[in-house]
């Protein structure tokens, strides 16, 4: 297994689908034979078109507001007193999240294809709220799934999608979250293929919603690379890229340009959700060595059990709850491009804890696994080792869980 | 293959002028002692009994068989003791065709050769991968052939022509046409005459499979599709068990009554 250069990490995969001869592929009923090979199709036709990529550039910066900031925590930085933290702030794009640039591509593609409907999965219900505000400036009736224990503690998110005239449908089979909204938007779209389209909220599922996920989100490390020029005379000689990872899509985004650069002067690491503490329960099936299954239509490692029943996760962090991950990561992984790990829930909320004491930055639950680790390895680096933190998400959802678990919020 | 046990029971219903029935239960619900009863107790009426290996994420399952699915793997169902019930039901029922039908992750995690002797071992006639389509399929139908086991394609109303012809070309005795876009147990929304229309552009391509119709056919609908080769219910089982366990009543008396109806509907 071996990854090419100047390749789109997206795009080497087999005549089938996988990645490295095993990863992802379409593990699909028959009836969504036809949606997934019409979908990859325009895709295909919808990348090389000159006259979509300029509508997508100028939704990309007018309507999502690019390019985000990229800033140095002084404060940080001189407490910690080892390497250089910075973070790419994407949480400032319009919604608050990098889960806008997937919704706002599939909204694209949706009106290309004729449809009117559109269907989408959430689990921090931020893919959910992106796709109902993308939907509702594209002029698309849209319906998202979620698991019915994730509208409880996720309810700024679900007042967001409500007001943008989307419907919620609450899932209660299986342990009510994200594994749940997946499975269940999946149904919903094999019994409607014929004029709905779906989107999936991260880079998983079928290939090819793999490939259109980390195409969206590529644009987060598109800026970064010019950010990083523009900062620094002398292009670093050690970069850290630090990212949560739950089903990956914005640490492929974060990554993707910087894949082909040797480990040594930019390293990868993502970070898992490891659960709480006490528990045996996480959703970390790269750093926990999980076994490949297959899941939602695509080979990963994934949480599960002997037989090959899915296992509940749990975390803190809806967004990181899920028990599989993207093929991409598995990919990554297993060639050792991208190392991975894990932090658990009260890493987490200590991470946001010291963030928001010394910084203006308000990272939600799932890039705080992220800066977990910074905080962890920063002390150790040399000064002149830099490390970029991915702060994805912000917190205004976890409002009720930051004020429960740290008395403040 | 043509002396399989499945083309025989289809030859059978044949030559009495009706579709064969098809039924369809999850094995171990509600529990393996129970799923066995059911079995030897609906197969007087089934032609051929379908019997699911429960998986807690099936993407391509409606309400009822979900339900079914998960109290099965909530009272302990294992996928060894799905192969035993096949193989206690063969020993008595030895010309009744039994079709395995579920998920791709319960068999790559058994591994693919493995379940297939076990499959042979246990005297499984036939296979349904729900989520293992055409051309993906085409090594594991192959190793199934080699092992006189049947693979069975399916074909929905949005696969294209094109597949059409290469999915009949490597099937094998049976093909399950899906009888519109939906999950299983959904309502019939597309008129019996169509469903029919869709089916004979199938068998135009080669009348010596047999193809049968299922999702979403209830007693109600039955008859109005009697023209197929076969017909599958399912989610109406899983839904009468589960009405019985509600009300405290014999699930196996209950579910038998059903398939007897369904079977007086078609004859």
């Amino acid at each position: 297994m071996k990854l090419r250069k100047n390749i789109p990490l997206i795009d080497q995969h087999d005549k089938l689908g996988f990645w490295g001869g095993k990863f992802g592929g379409s593990f699909i009923p028959e009836t969504l034979k036809k949606p997934v090979e019409d979908l990859t199709k325009e895709f295909q036709k919808l990348r090389k078109d000159k006259s979509f990529l300029k509508k997508r550039d100028f939704y990309f910066k007018n309507y999502i507001g690019t390019p985000t900031s990229f800033v140095k925590l002084k404060k940080l930085t001189d407490h910690l007193g080892g390497a250089q933290i910075w973070a790419k702030v994407v949480s400032e794009a319009n919604g608050g999240a990098h889960k806008i640039y997937n919704a706002t591509v599939h909204a694209l593609i949706c009106k290309a294809m004729g449809k009117k409907y559109i269907v989408g999965d959430t689990g921090a219900g931020y893919a959910g709220k992106m796709l109902s505000m993308a939907a509702k400036e594209f002029g698309l009736k849209c319906k998202i799934f979620m698991g019915a224990k994730d509208i409880k503690r996720q309810k700024p998110n679900c007042q967001a999608m409500r007001k943008n005239g989307a419907e919620i449908i609450p899932v209660y089979s299986g342990s009510q979250t994200l594994v749940d909204a997946v499975s269940e938007c999946m149904r919903y779209w094999v019994s409607n293929c014929d004029n709905t389209h779906m989107c999936v909220g991260s880079t998983v599922g079928p290939n090819i919603f793999v490939k259109i996920c980390g195409w969206s989100t590529t644009q987060i490390s598109r800026e970064l690379k010019i950010q990083l020029k523009d900062k620094f005379k002398k292009f670093p000689k050690k970069i850290k890229l630090i990212n949560c990872v739950g089903g990956g899509s914005s640490a492929y985004g974060f990554w993707s340009e910087f894949i082909d650069y040797d480990k040594n002067q930019i390293e990868l690491i993502g970070v898992e959700a490891g659960g709480p503490q006490k528990s045996k329960l996480h959703a970390a099936p790269l750093s926990r060595n999980a076994k490949i299954g297959i899941l939602h239509g695509a080979a990963s490692y994934v949480c599960q059990n002997n037989e090959g029943q899915i296992q509940e996760t749990e975390s803190i962090s809806a967004g990181l709850d899920y028990p599989g991950v993207s093929p991409l990561h598995c990919l990554l992984k297993d060639t050792k491009r991208a190392r991975y790990t894990h932090a658990t829930d009260e890493d987490a909320l200590n991470a946001y804890r010291i963030i928001k004491k010394f910084e203006k930055l308000n990272p939600s639950l799932e890039p705080s696994h992220a800066f977990a680790e910074a905080i962890k390895i920063a002390p150790k680096l040399s000064k002149d080792t830099v490390i970029i933190v991915n702060s994805c998400g912000d917190a205004r959802k976890d409002k009720d869980i930051l004020k429960k678990r740290l008395g403040k919020y | 293959m043509h002396c399989s046990l499945i083309n025989k029971s289809f030859e059978i219903a044949k030559k009495e002028n009706r579709p064969a029935l098809l039924t369809y239960t999850v094995a171990g619900d509600n529990t393996k002692k129970k799923s066995l009863e059911i079995l030897f107790s609906i197969s007087k009426y089934a032609d051929i009994c379908e019997l699911g290996f429960p998986h807690n994420t099936p993407i391509a399952d409606g309400g009822q068989i979900q339900t079914s699915a998960y109290r099965a793997i909530k009272n302990g169902i294992k996928i060894k003791e799905v192969f035993s019930i096949v193989s206690k039901f063969k020993k008595v029922k030895k010309k009744k065709p039994i079709i395995l039908m579920g998920y791709y992750n319960m068999i790559y995690q058994f591994n693919e050769n493995k379940f297939i002797s076990k499959c042979k071992k246990s005297k499984v006639d036939g296979l349904i991968v729900v989520d293992l389509p055409h051309p993906e399929n085409k090594n594991f139908a192959l190793k199934c052939k080699k092992n006189k086991i049947n693979f069975i394609q399916l074909v929905s109303p949005t696969t294209s022509k094109f597949r059409l012809r290469k999915i009949i070309n490597d099937s094998h005795d049976m093909i399950y046409y899906i009888s519109m876009l939906s999950t299983t147990g959904g309502k019939l929304k597309v008129s019996p005459k169509k469903i029919i229309n869709e089916y004979q552009k199938i068998k135009k391509q080669n009348r010596s499979k047999n193809v049968v119709i299922g999702f979403g056919i209830t007693e109600k609908s039955i008859k109005s599709l009697k023209k197929a080769d076969g017909l599958v219910v399912g989610s109406a089982i899983c839904e009468e068990i589960t009405r019985s366990i509600k009300k405290r009543q014999n699930t196996v008396t209950n579910v038998t009554n059903i398939v007897r109806r369904l079977k007086n509907k078609i004859k």
